[in-house]
């Protein structure tokens, strides 16, 4: 099963690889990895992507909050959250589909930031879901360039859930 | 206040940690450190032929005293030398904090002379290290090194000391408290949990307690001897817990798991409520896991959330500091002194059970007047060495045979490596053991092959005229493998005989010590009445039997009621 953990951790030089290094070190796989400071500069968070049976899940929890450096381990399975990732798509730009990659856009709402005579390069930030099936979309007309964030949370505010925009 | 050199801030903060005594090497990234070691004349420090002694040495003063053991060693190539040491201590969570020199700041990721990124290489090894990188930052991070190391589940630190920091000055102030936000060790039980465990076990029919290290790195061997005595429940230990209970107690099963004995082995499997107490469910303990202790409810109590349920699933957890926790279930037991009466009179069939078991199937051994038994050696060392001698060993078949053998009735008198396994371990830890005790008789237990892996520790031992004996089980050969290859290899001997070794009597005289050679059984017991009369080192090689095995032997990956038995 997928799981999305934060972690809290100091923000230190060698911080990064102790949480990685934890990671390879026994086993264990990273799906995905954002890293940032947060609003106190000496604190970062860590979002990552895994996924494992309960036990290994577990495991991963217990063996990261042993960590000295890290503060917190919060782990999102079963929590109302909101979920983003982002991508950068850099498409082809024909005269017969210009207009096609355009619509896709506007119906994923994807941003284009930038225009060059052969391409397009088109911003879009959602759940996984929602990149995974505008990357579909495009790939047939012809995807020059892809690069996708890791993914970021942030639990709802009201239990029961919220309304997504 | 007056600024001082980074190198003096470090010796004054070893001062307010009350670090008496620095093992290690010197070189050219410390060297400022040793120009004031010169003066630090309340600071004894030893100095090892091998950085890997070094560490091993800090470690068996650790084992033995409780206190964190120290060292100090050059970068580069003197700080990978401490590796395999860090690594053994991790294994056996035992507080050490290593120092190591670093090249300058400005040089670091340059590939500089004597140059390793040993912050990088000791991640996995260590509870934690740091690379100090502003002198300013010195006597904080210190003293939470050492507060990380005794603390929590305790275990190894390092500090990577660039020269200009030591070089740089500071206004030198030791910190009174740590603030680590990421690090608070549980050291109370939770109170319903201990009360769950408290009324399982007093339901129970046939208790078993399995207790490891935990108990001696906790200083909890008086209350777990009350908590047996209290209850009557039978007490196995793991390697690392041997003399956290009496070897003489009527309970007493020894030790179980691979080598284990039948009887612990037996009352494991059989048990209905298995307590373990600072153990870890390690895989030379549990053999297969699907089949350990198949009929028991596991209680597990530990310091390390990360122990819980990692290899086998445990019913009733606690999280605690084990001394904690056995006193808080003692309280609640004596509340209950009915329902105590109760099970032990329920559990005596059980007891009566194991006595059966113990009395049938003993440890034992074909004795010979031809050929020296190993476990002969071991008995007899047992038998006339002073009551608080300190036992080291190596790893192999020595290790077993004297964990076996030998009857440990008190705490930290019995230091090996358990959970890495290091050949090489014994004889610097045994140099440890005698710095933290130089009134008391150390004595390394060794094979052939292992004592070759820090040999050249008896310049240090003789330099500092150390009471240290070492006992060679010389078997020619490498016995434990050997003994792989004889049951589970058709008798292929790869690389197994130690065709050539040096004459240890000679060694040990070329060296400025004493040693002796023993090969009839008749002889051993003056040989080690002798070696225990003579002052300073002594080396004894004992030509033993090169066939006898270590049995009980659960083959790797059987369940720990398949024995072989002799
Ligand atoms: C550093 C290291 N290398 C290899 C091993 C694997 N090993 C385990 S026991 C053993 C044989 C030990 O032989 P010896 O020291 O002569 O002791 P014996 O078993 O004969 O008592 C070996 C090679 C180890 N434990 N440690």
């Amino acid at each position: 099963m997928k799981h999305v953990i934060s972690v809290l951790v100091d923000n230190e030089a060698g911080v990064l690889t102790r949480v990685s290094g934890l990671f390879s070190g026994r086993g264990f796989n990273i799906e995905s990895l954002s890293v940032a400071p947060t609003l106190d500069p000496k604190i970062s968070i860590m979002v990552i992507t895994t996924s494992g049976n309960e036990q290994v899940l577990e495991q991963i929890k217990k063996q990261l909050n042993k960590l000295i450096n890290v503060i917190k381990v919060v782990d999102y399975v079963g929590k109302d959250c909101v979920q983003r990732e982002m991508v950068l798509i850099k498409i082809q730009a024909r005269d017969e589909n210009r207009a096609e990659v355009l619509r896709i856009a506007e119906i994923f709402r994807a941003k284009v930031v930038d225009i060059c005579p052969k391409s397009y390069t088109l911003e879009l930030t959602g759940d996984k879901n929602k990149l995974g099936g505008f990357i579909e979309m495009l790939k047939p007309i012809g995807i020059i360039d892809f690069i996708r964030t890791g993914t970021v949370v942030m639990e709802r505010e009201m239990q029961g859930g919220g309304v997504e925009l | 206040m007056t600024k001082i050199k980074g190198a003096l801030a470090l010796i004054e903060s070893l001062r307010c940690e009350g670090v008496k005594h620095v093992f290690g090497y010197p070189g050219g990234a410390v060297l400022d450190i040793f120009d004031m070691l010169y003066d630090a004349k309340d600071i004894e420090f030893i100095l090892v032929r091998h950085e890997q002694g070094a560490v091993h040495a800090a470690d068996g003063y650790a084992r033995a005293s409780g206190n964190v053991g120290v060292c100090v060693v050059t970068s580069g190539p003197g700080a990978t030398n401490t590796v395999t040491g860090l690594a053994t201590a991790y294994m056996d969570s035992i507080p050490v904090v290593v120092f190591s020199g670093q090249v300058s700041t400005h040089l670091i990721g340059n590939d500089a002379f004597q140059e390793a990124d040993i912050v990088g290489i000791t991640r996995s090894c260590t509870k934690h290290n740091f690379l100090v990188k502003d002198v300013n930052h010195l006597p904080r991070i210190i003293k939470e090194a050492f507060y990380i190391a005794r603390t929590g589940r305790p275990g190894p630190v390092l500090i990577d000391l660039p020269k200009d920091v030591m070089n740089a000055q500071v206004l030198f102030k030791y910190p009174e408290e740590v603030h680590l936000r990421g690090y608070s060790p549980t050291y109370k039980g939770h109170p319903g949990q201990i009360k769950r465990i408290v009324d399982t076990i007093l339901r129970s029919k046939r208790p078993v307690i399995y207790a490891g290290g935990g108990i001696i790195l906790s200083n909890a061997a008086d209350e777990l001897r009350e908590f047996a005595r209290t209850t009557r429940i039978p007490v196995a230990l793991t390697l690392m817990g041997l003399g956290a209970y009496p070897a003489g107690e009527r309970g007493f099963l020894g030790m179980l798991g691979m080598h284990g004995t039948y009887y612990a082995n037996m009352a494991v499997h059989e048990s209905d409520c298995l307590i373990s107490i600072g153990a870890r469910f390690d895989d030379r303990v549990t053999g297969k896991i699907d089949e350990f202790s198949p009929k028991a409810k596991v209680i597990h109590i530990d310091i390390d959330p990360t122990s819980i349920s990692k290899n086998v699933k445990v019913d009733l957890p606690v999280v605690g500091d084990c001394r904690n926790v056995l006193t808080d279930m003692l309280a609640l037991l004596e509340n209950r002194s009915k329902d105590v009466d109760e099970l032990r009179r329920e559990i005596e069939p059980w007891n009566k059970e194991i006595d059966y078991w113990k009395e049938h199937m003993p440890l034992k051994y074909d004795s010979s007047d031809q050929l020296i038994k190993p476990q002969y050696v071991i008995e007899t060392i047992d038998r006339l060495s002073p009551e608080d001698a300190i036992i080291t060993t190596e790893v192999g078949q020595n290790q077993m045979w004297t964990a076996q053998f030998y009857k440990f009735n008190k705490p930290r008198l019995f230091l090996s490596s358990g959970g890495l396994g290091t050949m090489g371990y014994g004889f610097p830890a045994a140099i440890g053991a005698q710095i933290a005790f130089p009134e008391r008789t150390v004595i390394d237990i060794a094979g052939d092959g292992s004592i070759q892996m820090n040999i050249q520790e008896l310049a240090t031992a003789v330099q500092y005229s150390l009471n240290v004996k070492v006992m060679i089980l010389n078997n020619c050969n490498l016995g434990m493998v050997r003994q792989w290859q004889c049951l589970f290899y058709r008798k292929r001997y790869s690389h197994t005989a130690m065709n050539f070794s040096p004459d240890f009597v000679k060694l040990a005289e070329a060296y400025g010590a004493n040693g002796f050679l023993v090969d009839k059984p008749s002889d051993v017991e003056s040989a080690i009445k002798e070696a225990f009369k003579i002052k300073g080192p002594v080396f004894v090689d004992f030509r033993v039997d090169p066939d006898e095995h270590v049995y009980p032997m659960v083959p790797s990956g059987a369940p720990i009621k398949n024995m072989l038995l002799v």
